[in-house]
């Protein structure tokens, strides 16, 4: 294995990873806020559906290299529209969260893919649209193996990585995070003090929709191109996966993410030698998934969700 | 008439029936944003489901791994744990169908059959008893170990399909002899391809209520389902429950599985992607507020909607994908009872007042 091989096996493990990092990063406000989301998966649809629709008219606008902005910009609107169904259900109306986050990724499935025919003309897809270009660094790309893996890299990569840096500051140095934190751990303590219970945890709601919004626009706007039935096809339960391996901090989540990535990346490395030859392509396949069960047995213990997770607050209990 | 109309006037049935009705209504908005004619739609759809014998056989055949699904996610559920690897499960209960039903293909069918079908329900519930298991050893969530699993199974299957029970040049596995068909059905149905998975899914709900409402075991189940603490320090064996939950869910799944490959298909195929039987059964739980008679019926409306969603886009051109926004609005409302409360209120005062009178 030389260095450049290995600079290009980071560099799709991160192109794999971005969309994770977004979804499991939206999962870690909606459920430090206490309300669990299921819906990832089709808030992640909700997204990936807008940026192909915003990205394809503003190309057709000529706004150029600005496009897939739009299209992020469109997946973040629509990202948290969706968000509030479930936010109105489980927060208001105290529905069960699995239900209501479930009823996202119906509701998404089915939306997306009738208004893809509707503005399409029946087409069960929508047209390809140019993504975003990678970006290289000045200076940094040039160092060996990081430089390629890393600072060669698509803008949303780096917005991914940035974010979980502000985001872990956020929830654990900002009074926000604390106040959402303990929203999540101790509702009726939080409101005894005075902390708005309702407001936080719509807020976390929303902040999961606007990220996971995020999360399917990188998807069509790096790797796909267009947004199909299959564009999402069970990434918002990877990283639903990332979120609780992560242990529901941004740190371990990007870990989590990247780990993800990294098994889906060798995957498609592994194929390139000639001995995998010998080996059934399927059970290269099962790679990720059985190491991800392996590395769960072997390396993490007991997961620690927020204490008041799945709980409706009912100030009446207090 | 006058018990049966009290209930039918009883809250947790109405409720479910306004529901389903809003859920309908919103269907017809978005038709009608998109510029169909939601009368046209509807009328196509249960035109398809009831307009003839054949059709009403294959709508029977869609409902029946909903019911087998439905009831896996919903044991899963009143257990304490969220089944979301029932897909994996029913995969895996293909499988150990179709190998059981090739493999031994020389018995009888007497034998052949029920040993395929115990096999595959069998197989479907140890893949999730791994679930199980690894929560109660070691703590971890079975959110996590059930998705890794159903990908795990889908390849797994793929690789067991093509190697051992390939037909040549074909991607699916050889014709499997073992059949649960309901062959003197046939002149009813018009060949449509009902078969006994739908019977043994309607014991498997009974099996279900009995055995979670009128055993012990049954108690201590529920018990760890509504708190493992408090069943813990009452003695009860918290991991041997979550073990024992997981592995009859997915028993049920994989009987899901046993159904489809044995009674409709009689073979097995190589899938590209997972073929969504769980995530369906995650809804019609849930829509059967996750008791096994609700499970039943959420699974017969489930099940005509998505047969007669093909219909509706024949007969009036609006695309089938529209039906998964009708079904996520009624959990939607049924879910959040408070709506459809606020929406009946009007209704409820008036009532008040009449007895007043």
């Amino acid at each position: 294995m030389d260095l450049l091989t290995l600079g290009q096996l980071l560099n799709t493990t991160l192109v794999f990873s971005t969309a994770l990092i977004f979804a499991a990063l939206g999962g870690i406000f909606s459920e430090r806020s206490g309300v669990v989301n299921i819906g990832l998966e089709g808030l992640m649809m909700f997204g990936a559906f807008a940026a192909a629709v915003g990205g394809h008219y503003a190309q057709d606008a000529g706004f150029g290299a600005w496009a897939p902005w739009v299209g992020v910009l469109c997946a973040m609107a629509v990202g948290v529209i969706g968000s509030l169904i479930h936010a109105v259900a489980s927060i208001t109306f105290k529905a069960d969260q699995t239900i209501s986050g479930t009823v996202i990724n119906f509701l998404a499935a089915g939306s997306t893919l009738y208004m893809v025919k509707l503005f399409f003309d029946g087409a069960g897809e929508s047209p390809l649209i140019d993504g975003f270009k990678k970006v290289s660094v000045p200076v940094l790309s040039k160092i060996p193996v990081i430089g390629e893996g890393i600072f060669n890299s698509y803008p949303t990569t780096y917005l991914a990585i940035i974010l979980v840096i502000v985001i872990y500051f956020v929830l654990f140095k900002t009074p926000f995070g604390l106040r959402l934190r303990a929203v999540g751990e101790h509702p009726s303590a939080a409101d005894t003090l005075g902390v708005n219970v309702k407001r936080m945890r719509y807020i976390g709601v929303m902040l999961s929709g606007l990220l996971a919004g995020i999360g399917g626009a990188t998807i069509t706007l790096t790797t796909t191109g267009t947004f199909a039935h299959n564009t999402i096809s069970g990434q918002g339960f990877i990283a639903i996966a990332a979120m609780i391996f992560g242990k529901w901090n941004p740190l371990g989540a990007f870990g989590a993410a990247v780990f993800f990535g990294f098994s889906q990346a060798i995957r498609n490395y592994v194929q390139l030698f000639e001995w995998s030859k010998s080996i059934p392509q399927e059970f290269i396949f099962m790679i990720p998934y059985v190491l991800t069960i392996i590395v769960l047995v072997s390396a993490v213990g007991r997961s620690s969700a927020p204490k008041a997770l799945g709980e409706p607050y009912d100030p009446g209990k207090r | 008439m006058h018990r049966l109309k009290k209930i039918f006037a009883t809250d947790s049935y109405i409720v479910p029936l306004v529901a389903i009705l809003m859920g309908f209504l919103v269907g017809a908005v978005v038709m009608l944003i998109g510029g169909y004619d939601p009368v046209a739609a509807y009328s196509a759809l249960f035109k398809r489901v009831f307009g003839s014998p054949y059709d009403f056989g294959e709508a029977i055949r869609e409902m029946t791994p909903l019911m087998f699904t439905g009831l896996a996610v919903a044991f899963a559920f009143r257990s304490g744990m969220f089944n979301i690897g029932a897909d994996g499960q029913v995969l895996i209960g293909m499988t150990a169908a179709s190998l059981i039903g090739i493999k031994l293909a020389g018995l009888p069918a007497f034998l052949l059959v029920p040993l395929a079908v115990i096999g595959a329900g069998l197989a479907g519930g140890l893949w999730a008893g791994i679930a199980g298991y690894l929560k109660a050893k070691r703590g971890i969530n079975e959110v996590i170990t059930t998705i890794m699993l159903n990908w795990t199974a889908l390849y797994l299957s793929n690789y067991i399909v093509r190697n051992f029970l390939l037909l040549k040049g074909q991607n699916r596995s050889e014709d499997i002899p073992a059949s649960l068909s309901m062959t003197f059905l046939n002149g009813v149905f018009d060949n449509a391809r009902v078969h006994w998975g739908t019977a043994i899914a309607i014991c498997a709900a009974i099996f279900f209520y009995v055995f979670l409402w009128k055993t012990k075991q049954g108690y201590e189940m529920r018990a760890v389902g509504l708190n493992p603490n408090a069943a813990e320090y009452a003695g009860m064996n918290v991991g041997r429950n979550v073990v024992k939950a997981m592995f009859i869910s997915g028993a049920f799944a994989g009987l899901a599985g046993a159904g489809e490959v044995l009674g409709v298909f009689h073979y097995q195929s190589v899938f590209a992607a997972s073929p969504g039987y769980g995530f369906n059964g995650i809804a019609v739980a849930l829509l059967g507020l996750t008791h096994p008679l609700g499970v039943i019926l959420a699974a017969i409306l489930y099940g005509m909607l998505t047969y007669g969603a093909a219909g509706m886009s024949f007969g009036a051109d609006v695309p089938p994908e529209l039906i998964r926004i009708v079904i996520g609005s009624i959990i939607f409302f049924i879910a959040a009872q408070g709506i459809v409360r606020w929406v009946l209120k009007p209704f409820y005062l008036k009532r008040k007042k009449e007895k007043v009178s």
